[in-house]
């Protein structure tokens, strides 16, 4: 019972994934607008959201607020990130898509969510989100919603890093 | 050479003087006491803890406590009251009562048993003495969510996953004695169907307790890893999830419930068969609804977690499977009706405190239905409907099961009739009381209060003044309770072997004397 | 006699219990609230069914149970039947408590697929639980703002009285347009929190690295206040929820002015500020964000919320002072004011956490601007 208590983590994980429950969407897909395949295509508005844990002190915020997109085509969206304090910062950003069960129909081939970000002291740069929603996407959903929660993970990867503890 | 073949008369065995008499006892009822005291301390200590939420809560504003304290008492409150109260009371019984009921002398494992409850004023100690270090004790709740109480906690809550750790193997050690005692040590023709319902309750208790406290383990010691050694269960920025917490807590924290009430269930039938002198009806029934309600409550945690933004399927799913478990219980409630009705009652002070049970815990049992309901539950959840809930099948459910146990079992224990005017005194005032505290909560959590609340709105002041009064007189009763406990250890009528009318066919606990023998069978008894 | 009364006593205290509820029965104080939108009133009816059948089925399982007590007490002489058992019997009431929930799952789930419908929201607004306050932002519009308990704490200590709307009053309530559906999505930014409005029947715990979703649509103009429904600290029961629902053209007007207003706190970035503006502007700043953890007087709750007054950072170090209140300090409750506020607030309350109690008196006397902090943001050395 105690071995079940733990690998309910790696279960919970991988029953997630196959189900996109909680929005959550790992790693890249490898989808393509060939492979997809053109069915029936329709709009829908995609929603970005950003947001900084606690006292994650970076700038940022994507270009565009929303876009309206058509399922199966490909979309590129663009994400500022400004490192405003006066020392080297390593950021992790955590997607969430509401509402959830729309997660597995959201298909990033690319997003600086997959990696963690290290900027220098003072760096600006900004980033893509490559997307496409599977046209298999429920008719019921109106609107994706993806949220980004930039945190700070400067010291759980530099825990010698002296200037992180203020 | 001689061989001389002493013959030991145990009969004439006598405990060992003094204190070393209980701390290194290894006889079930000198353990079975240790609960039970141990248990009663800690109703006051935690009945304290509610007295000073509950005086603050007399009036809106802050004036007794401030926040970081009243958040410190409504965490201990709950602490002590689930793992320092119901549950040690529980074991307290089983040990006192069930190898009496199967007829054998004592635990299979009586040096385990004493382990088991010498770890508890241990965890508890830590866990008490948080509140005096300077960071105070733990503040996020007896639920202790994540992150609140990971990232966020206080650095005492190391203590408080050690203490529940503590706990935890308590809990364990005892239901392997449990089960193997149950299993093993049966007089010779008692089958697991002339059980009594008493023994049927703690055998699924114990099974029950053996699965879901090492997934409380498993939970702490993950919240120790994420404070302490980097990890990230709980904590998004590494990938993790703090509904996982929920999950996993809830996965031990629903059948933990229901560990706090199966034994409850087998006294009152016992209670309400003595009583209504009539053998309780439906006893397969009843095995089989406790069973039901035990398997079930595996598949019902995310009731606990509807606003957590489960997907409908989810939420469906839960809604359905805890709406089921409406049904055995429902026949038990039914079963004990069964038994009054053309009997022949009588009502002494135990009776009352279950027909009490019956209606009151069935009341917190219509509420529970109703936070069942998904989309009602938005409006229920974490408010003062569900502290009411909770409360009326864990006051007037549980503790009366325990103080209806006592009163029962006092007289057999002790071998003095408890007084019975008094006794029914005490019934009385607990019986206004606990409704005058826990019925207005209703409206209260209705009206719009959330719960762990230490000062609210002005449109709840009036209930929350009637609730407080009640709250005191509850708990000022209590002390005549511990008064006429210890007059009845002390003084009171011989109690015959029997003590009821009619209960020595009820069980072979009534064929001891009162107070029974040491080893209580010395020869083993049969069963017809 | 003494049994009868004993009987009809435990009646008397039952009674009340069962039938009270009809007092309240229907729009009450002491009920569920109707609320304003159709998926409240779902609900409200919803929850009225349940608890009927719940009163009915209680009503008939206590009667039977209460006259049994009193037909067959034993002093009035009655002898017991011997029977205990009937197998048709427990079948009978299994299936009757099954057919009864299955009746009741079925509008439950009714309510429950309308409650949770998934449709575009024709305005989205991003809520954000913060200890201890909420965070709204009109994604549409690209502005927010926080909203805070405007509850004074000599209420809360009571020695001024109370006023009506006493933990029920925020300083920006959430505002919102009639006949609009409006879709929620729900974060946390520290720990857990739950938004919950009755009136709307919608209550979602606000998950840090979460997004929850969550709708409503309000036929008819009206304030309604809810609260936060999830433990998450010293302040729990201190910040409430104020949600305004307006016509379109007053909705408007009030995105209009708050989108105005954030360009005008760009352009006060820019201009010359006076140490008495800067303070005036710092000390409320500070009595709203500051004060819960550093006390009004500066003095804090060592050692978890330092002390300002006297501090050497407050009395000596002014860059120390920007970054902590920029970046928040590690491990600790300080947050990253930066992100969260303009240059023009930030600026204010250093000057007035530097000026304030004694330590104008006792320290450097520096005083911190808006374009100190513009020039802490663009720097590139360090």
């Amino acid at each position: 019972m105690f071995a079940f208590g733990w690998l309910l983590v790696p279960m919970y994980d991988v029953f997630c994934e196959i189900t996109g429950l909680n929005g959550k969407v790992t790693g890249p897909s490898s989808l393509s607008e060939e492979s997809l395949g053109i069915t029936e295509q329709r709009e829908l508005l995609v929603q970005f959201m950003t947001h900084n844990n606690e006292s994650m002190p970076w700038f940022f915020d994507s270009e565009k607020s929303q876009m309206r997109v058509v399922t199966g085509n490909q979309y590129e969206a663009i994400f500022v990130f400004h490192n405003t304090t006066g020392r080297e910062m390593v950021g992790q950003v955590i997607p969430s898509v509401s509402p959830g069960r729309g997660a597995e129909y959201f298909h990033k081939t690319e997003c600086f969510c997959f990696e963690r970000q290290v900027l220098a002291a003072g760096e600006r740069i900004e980033l893509p989100v490559r997307f496409i929603i599977d046209p298999a996407l429920p008719k019921e959903i109106g609107s994706l919603s993806l949220g980004y929660t930039l945190f700070d993970i400067t010291d759980r990867v530099q825990p010698n890093n002296d200037l992180a503890n203020l | 050479m001689s061989t001389v073949v002493e013959s030991h008369d145990h009969g004439h065995h006598g405990p060992a003087k003094g204190l070393s008499r209980w701390l290194f006892t290894t006889n079930h009822k000198d353990i079975g006491t240790l609960y039970l005291w141990f248990s009663f301390i800690m109703l006051f200590i935690g009945g304290g803890m509610a007295m000073v939420i509950r005086a603050e809560l007399f009036q809106p504003g802050l004036q007794i406590v401030q926040p970081e304290f009243f958040n410190q008492m409504t965490t201990n409150h709950g602490l002590i009251m689930v793992f320092g109260v119901i549950m040690p009371a529980f074991v307290g019984l089983a040990n006192w009562m069930l190898p009496m009921q199967i007829g054998a002398p004592d635990m299979a494992l009586p040096r385990l048993n004493n382990l088991s409850f010498w770890l508890l004023p241990m965890a508890f100690g830590i866990l008490i003495s948080t509140l005096f270090m300077p960071e105070g004790g733990p503040n996020f709740g007896w639920t202790f969510y994540a992150p609140l109480s990971t990232t966020y906690a206080p650095s005492t809550v190391n203590f408080f996953i050690f203490s529940v750790h503590v706990m935890g193997v308590s809990s364990i050690l005892g239901s392997i004695n449990i089960i193997t005692t149950i299993f093993n040590m049966r007089a010779p023709g008692m089958t697991l169907m002339k059980m009594p319902l008493f023994v049927w309750s703690w055998l699924i208790t114990a099974y029950l307790l053996i699965a879901v406290m090492p997934v409380l383990a498993g939970v702490v010691t993950m919240m120790l890893m994420d404070i302490n050694f980097g990890t990230s269960f709980f904590n998004a920025a590494g990938g993790g999830d703090p509904v996982l917490f929920q999950h996993v807590f809830w996965f031990f924290g629903h059948p933990e419930v229901y560990i706090m009430i199966l034994p409850a269930f087998g006294i009152v039938s016992h209670i309400i068969e003595t009583f209504s002198r009539k053998p309780i009806f439906g006893y397969s029934s009843m095995v089989y609804a406790m069973a039901s309600i035990a398997i079930l409550s595996f598949v019902v945690w995310a009731h606990h977690m509807f606003t957590v933004g489960m997907p409908l399927a989810g939420e469906l799913f839960f809604m359905y499977s805890t709406m089921l478990i409406a049904i055995p219980t429902g026949v038990k409630v039914f079963n004990w009706i069964a038994t009054m009705f053309r009997g022949s009652i009588t009502f002494e002070t135990p009776m009352l405190f279950s027909i009490a049970f019956v209606a009151l815990f069935t009341i917190g049992g219509f509420s529970g239905l109703m936070l069942a309901i998904v989309p009602a539950d938005f409006q229920y959840h974490d408010t003062y409907f569900v502290v009411a809930h909770f409360h009326y099948v864990l006051v007037p459910g549980a503790l009366f099961g325990i103080i209806a146990a006592a009163y029962y079992w006092l007289p057999k224990w002790t071998g003095n009739m408890y007084d019975e005017t008094l006794g029914k005194l005490h019934f009385w005032l607990t019986f206004i009381s606990v409704n005058v505290t826990f019925f207005p909560m209703h409206f209260v959590g209705l009206a719009g209060m959330p719960r762990r609340y230490p000062d609210y709105a002005l449109q709840f002041a009036d209930f929350n003044a009637l609730i407080s009064v009640g709250a005191f007189m509850f708990g000022l009763t209590q002390l005549l309770f511990l008064f006429i406990v210890i007059k009845t250890i002390r003084s009171g009528k011989q109690a015959k072997p029997e003590v009821w009318e009619g209960a020595g066919d009820l069980g072979l606990e009534w064929t001891l004397s009162s107070p029974p023998p040491y080893h209580s069978f010395t020869v083993q008894p049969q069963v017809k | 006699m003494a049994y009868i009364k004993k009987v009809f006593a435990k009646l008397v205290f039952a009674t009340p219990i069962l039938f009270s509820p009809l007092a309240f029965a229907e729009k009450s104080d002491y009920n569920m609230p109707v609320g304003v939108t159709d998926v409240s009133e779902s609900i409200f009816e919803l929850h009225m069914v349940i608890f009927w059948i719940c009163v009915v089925i209680g009503v008939i399982v206590f009667s039977i149970m209460f006259w049994s007590l009193w037909k067959y007490r034993k002093s009035k002489g009655a002898v017991a039947a011997d029977f205990d058992d009937n197998f048709w019997l427990e079948i009978g009431w299994t299936v009757a408590a099954t057919l009864v929930l299955v009746w009741m799952a079925v509008p439950s789930t009714q309510v429950m697929v309308e409650a949770y419908d998934d449709a575009e929201g024709e305005i989205n607004i991003l809520i954000t639980g913060h200890q201890w306050k909420w965070h709204y932002e009109y994604l549409e519009d690209e502005v927010g703002f926080f909203s805070n308990l405007s509850t004074s704490q000599e209420q809360i200590d009571g020695d001024v009285p109370k006023g009506e709307f006493y933990l029920r009053e925020v300083d920006e309530p959430l505002v919102i347009p009639t006949n609009t559906r409006v879709r929620f999505l729900i974060t946390g930014n520290d720990v857990i929190h739950s938004w919950w409005v009755p009136d709307f029947a919608v209550k979602q715990d606000a998950i840090p690295g979460f997004i929850n979703t969550a709708w409503t649509n309000v036929p008819e103009p009206g304030i309604f206040r809810g609260a936060c429904t999830e433990l998450c600290g010293i302040k729990h029961a201190f910040m409430p929820v104020v949600v305004r629902a307006v016509e379109r053209e007053e909705f408007d007007a009030f995105i209009a002015e708050k989108v105005a207003l954030a360009e005008e706190e760009r352009l006060l970035t820019s201009k010359v500020w006076t140490k008495e503006e800067l303070m005036a502007r710092g000390e409320s700043f500070y009595s709203v964000n500051c004060a819960a953890c550093h006390q009004a007087n500066g003095q804090g709750i060592p050692p978890v919320f330092p002390a300002l007054a006297g501090s050497q950072i407050a009395l000596n170090d002014s860059s120390k002072h920007i970054e902590i209140l920029m970046e928040g300090v590690q491990g600790s409750a300080m947050a990253a004011f930066g992100d969260s506020y303009s240059e023009v607030d930030i600026a204010s309350v250093i000057t007035y956490t530097r000026q304030a109690w004694s330590n104008g008196a006792d320290g450097d006397g520096v005083i911190v601007t808006p374009q100190d902090i513009v020039a802490y943001k663009n720097r590139i050395d360090l």
